[in-house]
């Protein structure tokens, strides 16, 4: 200690006082700083945001404003998020062809990665429902079908059909069919309430149960089993009547002239 | 075509062709040829073959008696819930195939015992008919019910006892078949369409509104604007546990409290009333629709449209759930909601409105 204080008025002394903190100010800063894949990460995120701003300014500014803030053609996107970006761009719906009722479902002309790139600007406008990743919409329980189909019943068949078929709404709207939509869109419809759907946020239908959604609505249309036989696009009465009147009328029309024709003759038999 | 007509066709063959006979003339080219020879059937001339077809008719009926049985014991037997695998329809339900099948085979049997019978063993002699002004004479009417007798006497109803008395089960059986799905019309309702169980809810025991998926209670800032929710009656002084789907009254009870929660920005409600029974935007209505209370929650977050699928009953939900479309004769009902100390929303009366269709001694 006495040497200590005898050199503290050396020249040098203040430089190895600076090295000191420079060592200490390092370590603690490589201790709490964010890793540094967090950095390359936002890095990566702005890059995304920047390239998704140059996508919005061409395909989707015209109807929803250079900055996203919406137009009389089209509404905000502001905290909308990059669950409903994902959504409307990813089934096509967006960049819409013509107003009307409904924007209908079409072939989408953005790839995946544009999408994202999109999505990552429109997040950036405003805090909104985040495009959910494969566990959130997969579910892994055994059960989840038959509760998923409860709650489906319960929540969604009253516009998309009890097997999912779809059904017609008010005025040209109508709710469509769920038969070949991708898990990840079924989920982000719930999250997000596209067009004229309410929305089913977590806070009132949580996560697990939008899986067992999800995973009722591919059962239904992958590989469920028809109670009634012929399922006739479980359409419910049109389809049905329409058979019945068709097949059920024409099979005793046949059988009346089959009767008919048919003597019973001592004669001829 | 007259030159084709041979003699043995022209009517003075037959001897109910009388009358019409003389007219026909190698000149006139538009005679009444007249009814053919009457050709008796293989059952008219050997009793034998009248026996047989006597036993294939009551054997027809017989199936069908047996068929209805069968209906009746599929319905009773065959839990609804079994899926079997039949050819060529699949993987279809065990319990409406079973049904489908009997009561086709018991309707069908019938039908073809009638057809055969009436093929086989009823008269088949042909009688031509005059026409006659449209009002019947009192001799016409005689005639017509000797006719009749005729007719049943021919039919050999009263003789062939075999047929007539399975004929007679057969048609006994059938309407069982109805009846039997009828077994659940209960008794009149009283004045419990009145009142719905968010009734005992009063402003000292409030009930709480239970969300139907996920079984808890809500608070009022876990409705978003543009969703939809669906509620139930929580834990009251009757239903300590609340009401479950495993209680027995279950159907009925949620048949007439089922609630649909909305959330709508306060200055978009045109309704002040409606929104009065609300809480800060949140309006819980009745998911029963007034015209003969098909479920509706075809909610269009956009246009506050509520659809019911059955016959387009068209309500606007920030209107006070006006109709706008359709059949439906009273708006919906609305349930007046608020939260407790804790945050949690709550009902402290009934509907404003009896719950579902109109009826006759609704007085609003
Ligand atoms: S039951 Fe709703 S319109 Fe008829």
């Amino acid at each position: 200690m006495k040497k200590l204080s005898a050199r503290r008025r050396h020249p040098l002394a203040a430089l190895v006082v600076l090295l000191f903190a420079l060592v200490a100010s390092g370590g603690l800063y490589a201790a709490f700083a964010p890793a540094e894949k967090a950095q390359a990460d936002s890095s990566a995120q702005s890059l995304a945001i920047d390239e998704g701003k140059r996508l919005f300014a061409v395909g989707c500014s015209s109807c929803h404003g250079l900055n996203g803030q919406g137009s009389s053609m089209g509404p905000s996107l502001v905290g909308v998020g990059s669950a409903a970006v994902d959504f409307q761009v990813g089934t096509g719906r967006m960049p819409a062809q013509q107003p009307g009722a409904q924007v209908p479902r079409k072939k989408g002309i953005y790839s995946q990665a544009e999408i994202d790139q999109l999505a990552a600007f429109v997040a950036s406008l405003g805090p909104g429902p985040v495009t959910p990743t494969q566990e959130q919409y997969t579910a892994t329980e055994t059960d989840a079908i038959s509760k998923g189909g409860e709650l489906f019943r319960t929540n969604c068949s009253q516009c998309h059909n009890f097997a999912g078929a779809g059904g017609a709404l008010t005025q040209g709207k109508f709710a469509p069919s769920l038969e070949n939509v991708d898990p990840k869109h079924i989920y982000e419809a719930m999250q997000t309430g596209p067009q004229n759907m309410p929305s089913f946020p977590d806070t009132t239908m949580p996560e697990k149960q939008k899986q067992e959604i999800v995973a009722f609505v591919r059962y239904q249309a992958n590989e469920a089993p028809n109670p009634g036989g012929l399922s006739l696009g479980s359409l419910g009465p049109v389809t049905e009547g329409l058979f019945g009147w068709i097949f059920g009328l024409g099979v005793l029309i046949a059988v009346a002239i089959w009767v008919a024709a048919h003597t019973t003759k001592a004669k001829k038999s | 075509m007259s030159q084709d007509m041979s003699d043995d066709k022209l009517p003075q063959a037959h001897g109910a062709g009388e009358g019409h006979g003389e007219v026909a003339a190698a000149d006139n080219p538009f005679a009444d040829p007249g009814l053919p020879p009457h050709e008796p059937r293989r059952t008219d001339i050997d009793e034998r073959a009248a026996k047989r077809a006597e036993r294939q008719v009551s054997l027809l009926f017989i199936v069908s008696m047996l068929a209805t049985v069968g209906f009746i014991a599929s319905y009773v037997a065959i839990d609804p819930a079994k899926i079997v695998y039949i050819f060529p329809l699949g993987h279809i339900s065990a319990l409406n195939f079973a049904l489908g099948m009997t009561l086709g085979v018991a309707l069908f049997c019938i039908g073809a015992g009638a057809v055969h019978w009436a093929r086989t063993l009823m008269s088949d002699v042909e009688l031509p008919a005059e026409r006659h002004p449209i009002e019947a004479d009192d001799e016409v009417r005689a005639d017509v019910i000797q006719q009749f007798k005729t007719g049943a006497g021919e039919s050999g109803f009263g003789r062939r006892k075999m047929i007539r008395n399975t004929l007679i089960g057969s048609m006994a059986l059938v309407p069982l078949s109805g009846v039997v799905l009828l077994r659940d019309l209960g008794p009149l309702p009283g004045t419990s369409l009145d009142t719905t169980a968010w009734k005992e809810a009063t402003p000292t025991t409030p009930i709480r509104l239970i969300n139907v998926n996920t079984n808890l209670p809500m608070k009022a800032e876990d409705i978003a604007v543009g969703s939809l929710t669906f509620a139930k009656p929580g834990p009251s002084a009757l239903r300590p546990d609340g009401l479950q789907e495993s209680d027995e009254d279950f159907q009925q009870v949620i048949a007439k409290s089922a609630l649909m929660l909305i959330r709508i920005q306060p200055s978009d409600i045109k309704d002040a009333k409606s929104a009065a029974l609300g809480f800060e935007g949140v309006l819980a209505y009745s998911k029963i629709c007034t015209h003969v209370g098909c479920p509706i929650s075809l909610y269009e977050q956009q246009t506050h449209h509520a659809l019911c699928p059955c016959h387009q009953s068209t309500f606007d939900l920030s209107d006070g759930a006006r109709v706008i479309f359709g059949p439906a004769g009273h708006p919906l009902p609305q349930l007046k909601i608020t939260t407790d100390a804790s945050g949690y929303l709550i009902a402290t009366q009934d509907f404003d409105l009896p719950v579902g269709p109109s009826f006759w001694e609704r007085n609003a």
